[in-house]
C-alpha cells in the first residue's frame, strides 16, 4: 500500500479460529474501494459492513479531497462509531501536502476517531492492524458490554486531552 | 521524445503547443499552460503584505501577510541575488558578540588551515591561500530586536606570482528577520540568529558548521520546505507587484512510485497567474489557508482538464515565480532585492518552527 490515493477500508466480521495468525493482514476479511458509492450492481451480494476506514495520505491532497467526496456517500447510521480516519504517512512531516486543520476539521464534523501510522514501518503497520481489529470486534458487536458508540466517544473524549 | 512515463498523447495547450511530461533523466519536462483570463476587474492594488504573527503546527500562520517593498540598499545586498542558497536551521548562539567579529574571521582562518593540514582538501592539487572574513549586514533585519545579519566569506587569496584579484569563494550568512516573538524570553547571553544560507562547496559549509558548532554550542539542521509550506510561497509570491515583465511561474511536481521516477514541469503566464490569485484573494493584506488550497485547486485542475494527469496526488518539490524560487530540499534563490526581506522572513519562520 504504497501509494494511498484515500482508499476506503470497509471491514466485516468473520469468525476465524485462527485470527490471531492474521493479525498482520487485516485485509483477509476486508475489501478496498478507491471511492464511493459502491458499485450497485454488487449490492445483493454485498455482506453487512461494520467498520469503515477512510485513508489519508499525508503526501496526497488527493487522497484528502477523494476521502471528503465519498463521505458524501456514508449512511448517517455508520457515524455512530463505525467510522474511523486512518492517516498515513505522518513519518515524514517534509512532504506532508495536508494541513492539519483538515485532519482536526473532519474529526470535528463527523464525530469519528483519527488514528495515525505510517506504513513503510513494519512494527506501527502491526500495531495499526491490531488496533483497528480490536475497533472491528467491537462495531461487530462481540465484545459484551461495549458498543460502537460507547467506544467512539471514549476515542474523542481521550483525544481532547 | 516519447516518455516511458506518459502513455498518453500530448493534448494541445490553450497556446497550441503540445505539451508532455518527461521522465526525469535530467530534469523537467516543458510545460507551458495558459490559464484562460479570469475576470480580474476589481482593481485591488496587489501591494505586498506584511507577515502576521502566531505560528502553525508547520511554519505559516493560518493568515500570513509578506512585506512591502522595502528600500533596503541595494548596492550592499546585490550579492545575495541570483545565487543559490542551501538553507539551515541553526539554534542560539552561546557567548556570541558583534564586538570579537575580527577575532572570529582570524580564529575561523586558523582553523580551516589546521583542517588542511590534516589532510582535507577541497580541489585536488589547487593550493590556495585563503582567508576568511566575519562582518555584519546591519540591513538584514526585519525589527530593531532582531540581531543584525552576519556574513561569512571565505576567499582565496590572489598568489604573488599571478595578478587575480581575491575571489569570494565561499560565503555564509545568518540572519533573523521578525524572529522577536519567539525569542522573548531568551537568556541574556544568547543570540538569535535561526537561519543560515551558504553558497558554495559542501566541504566548506562543513568546516564552517563544526566550528561556529564548537566555539558557540549551537546546532545546525538542513531546513527543508514541504509541499505545503512551497504552495503558501507560490500563492504569496504570485500576488507580489514586480516592476519589469516578470518570468513565468514554474512549479515543479515529481511523481514517485513509478519505474522511473518522472518530473512534471508546469509553467504558467505570470499575468494569468496573477489574474487568478486576485480573484480569489479576499482581503488585500491577508491570505488564508482557504485561499491558497483553492488557487492551487485551480491550477490542478486546469492541468488535469489537459493531461488527466492528478497533480494533487504528486509531490510539489520547487516553485519558481519572479520574487524568488523555493525547492523543497531547503534550497532558495532570491531574485528581487526589493522583496528579499519579505522573503527572508518566511524562512526564518519556518526555521523557528523547525527549532521548536
Amino acid at each position: 500500500m504504497a501509494n494511498c490515493n484515500g482508499y476506503v477500508l470497509l471491514v466485516k466480521w468473520i469468525p476465524l479460529p485462527s485470527y490471531l495468525a492474521k493479525l498482520g493482514n487485516v485485509l483477509s476479511f476486508s475489501r478496498i474501494a478507491t471511492s464511493l458509492p459502491l458499485p450497485s450492481e454488487g449490492d445483493h451480494l454485498r455482506p453487512r459492513i461494520d467498520l469503515i476506514v477512510f485513508m489519508i495520505d499525508i503526501k496526497s491532497k488527493y487522497s484528502l479531497r477523494n476521502v471528503e467526496a465519498s463521505l458524501a456517500y456514508v449512511d448517517a447510521s455508520f457515524f455512530l462509531g463505525k467510522v474511523c480516519f486512518l492517516v498515513t504517512g505522518v513519518g515524514r512531516l517534509n512532504c506532508c501536502s495536508v494541513e492539519m486543520s483538515a485532519i482536526w476539521k473532519l474529526r470535528e464534523v463527523y464525530s469519528s476517531p483519527v488514528l495515525f501510522c505510517e506504513l513503510e514501518l513494519e512494527g506501527i503497520r502491526v500495531a495499526t492492524a491490531q488496533r483497528l481489529l480490536r475497533m472491528l470486534e467491537i462495531c461487530a458487536g462481540l465484545i459484551p458490554g461495549v458498543s460502537a458508540l460507547y467506544f467512539g466517544s471514549l476515542m474523542s473524549s481521550s483525544a481532547n486531552y | 521524445m516519447a516518455a516511458a512515463g506518459s502513455p498518453r498523447s500530448a493534448p494541445r495547450g490553450l497556446t497550441g503547443r503540445a505539451f508532455k511530461p518527461r521522465p526525469a533523466a535530467n530534469g523537467a519536462g516543458a510545460g507551458a499552460v495558459m490559464e484562460p483570463r479570469a475576470p480580474s476587474g476589481t482593481g485591488r492594488p496587489s501591494w505586498g503584505l506584511l507577515l502576521a504573527r502566531g505560528h502553525g503546527p508547520l511554519g505559516f500562520s493560518s493568515s500570513s501577510q509578506l512585506l512591502p517593498p522595502e528600500n533596503a540598499d541595494p548596492q550592499r545586498t546585490a550579492f545575495l541575488l541570483r545565487k543559490q542558497w542551501t538553507l539551515y536551521s541553526v539554534t542560539p548562539l552561546y557567548r556570541f558578540s558583534n564586538a570579537h567579529l575580527r577575532n572570529y574571521s582570524r580564529l575561523l582562518s586558523a582553523f580551516i588551515a589546521a583542517e588542511r593540514q590534516k589532510g582535507w582538501a577541497v580541489e585536488v592539487g589547487v593550493e590556495l591561500d585563503i582567508k576568511v572574513a566575519v562582518s555584519s549586514l546591519p540591513d538584514l533585519k526585519g525589527s530593531d530586536q532582531d540581531h543584525a545579519a552576519v556574513l561569512v566569506e571565505v576567499r582565496s587569496l590572489p598568489s604573488p606570482q599571478k595578478t587575480s584579484q581575491e575571489k569570494r569563494i565561499w560565503s555564509g550568512w545568518f540572519c533573523c528577520v521578525c524572529g522577536d516573538d519567539f525569542f522573548e524570553n531568551m537568556p541574556e547571553d544568547f543570540t538569535c540568529l535561526p537561519l543560515f544560507l551558504a553558497n558554495g562547496a559542501e566541504s566548506y559549509t562543513a568546516i564552517v558548521g563544526s566550528w561556529f558548532q564548537k566555539t558557540f554550542d549551537c546546532c545546525f539542521h538542513r531546513l527543508a520546505i514541504s509541499p505545503l509550506n512551497l504552495s503558501w510561497m507560490a500563492a504569496m509570491w504570485t500576488g507580489c507587484k514586480v516592476d519589469k515583465t516578470a518570468s513565468a511561474m514554474e512549479l515543479i511536481f515529481s511523481v514517485p512510485g513509478l519505474l522511473q521516477p518522472l518530473d512534471i514541469s508546469y509553467a504558467i503566464h505570470p499575468e494569468d497567474a496573477k489574474a487568478l490569485w486576485d480573484t480569489v484573494q479576499k482581503t488585500p493584506g491577508e491570505i488564508t489557508q482557504e485561499e491558497v488550497d483553492i488557487f492551487m485547486d485551480c491550477l490542478y485542475s486546469h492541468f488535469h482538464r489537459h493531461f488527466k494527469i492528478r497533480l494533487s496526488a504528486a509531490k510539489l518539490v520547487k516553485v519558481s515565480t519572479a520574487i524568488a524560487s523555493a525547492h523543497c530540499d531547503g534550497i532558495i534563490k532570491f531574485l528581487q532585492s526589493q522583496y528579499l526581506i519579505g522573503v527572508l522572513r518566511l524562512l526564518t519562520e519556518l526555521a523557528i518552527s523547525q527549532i521548536q
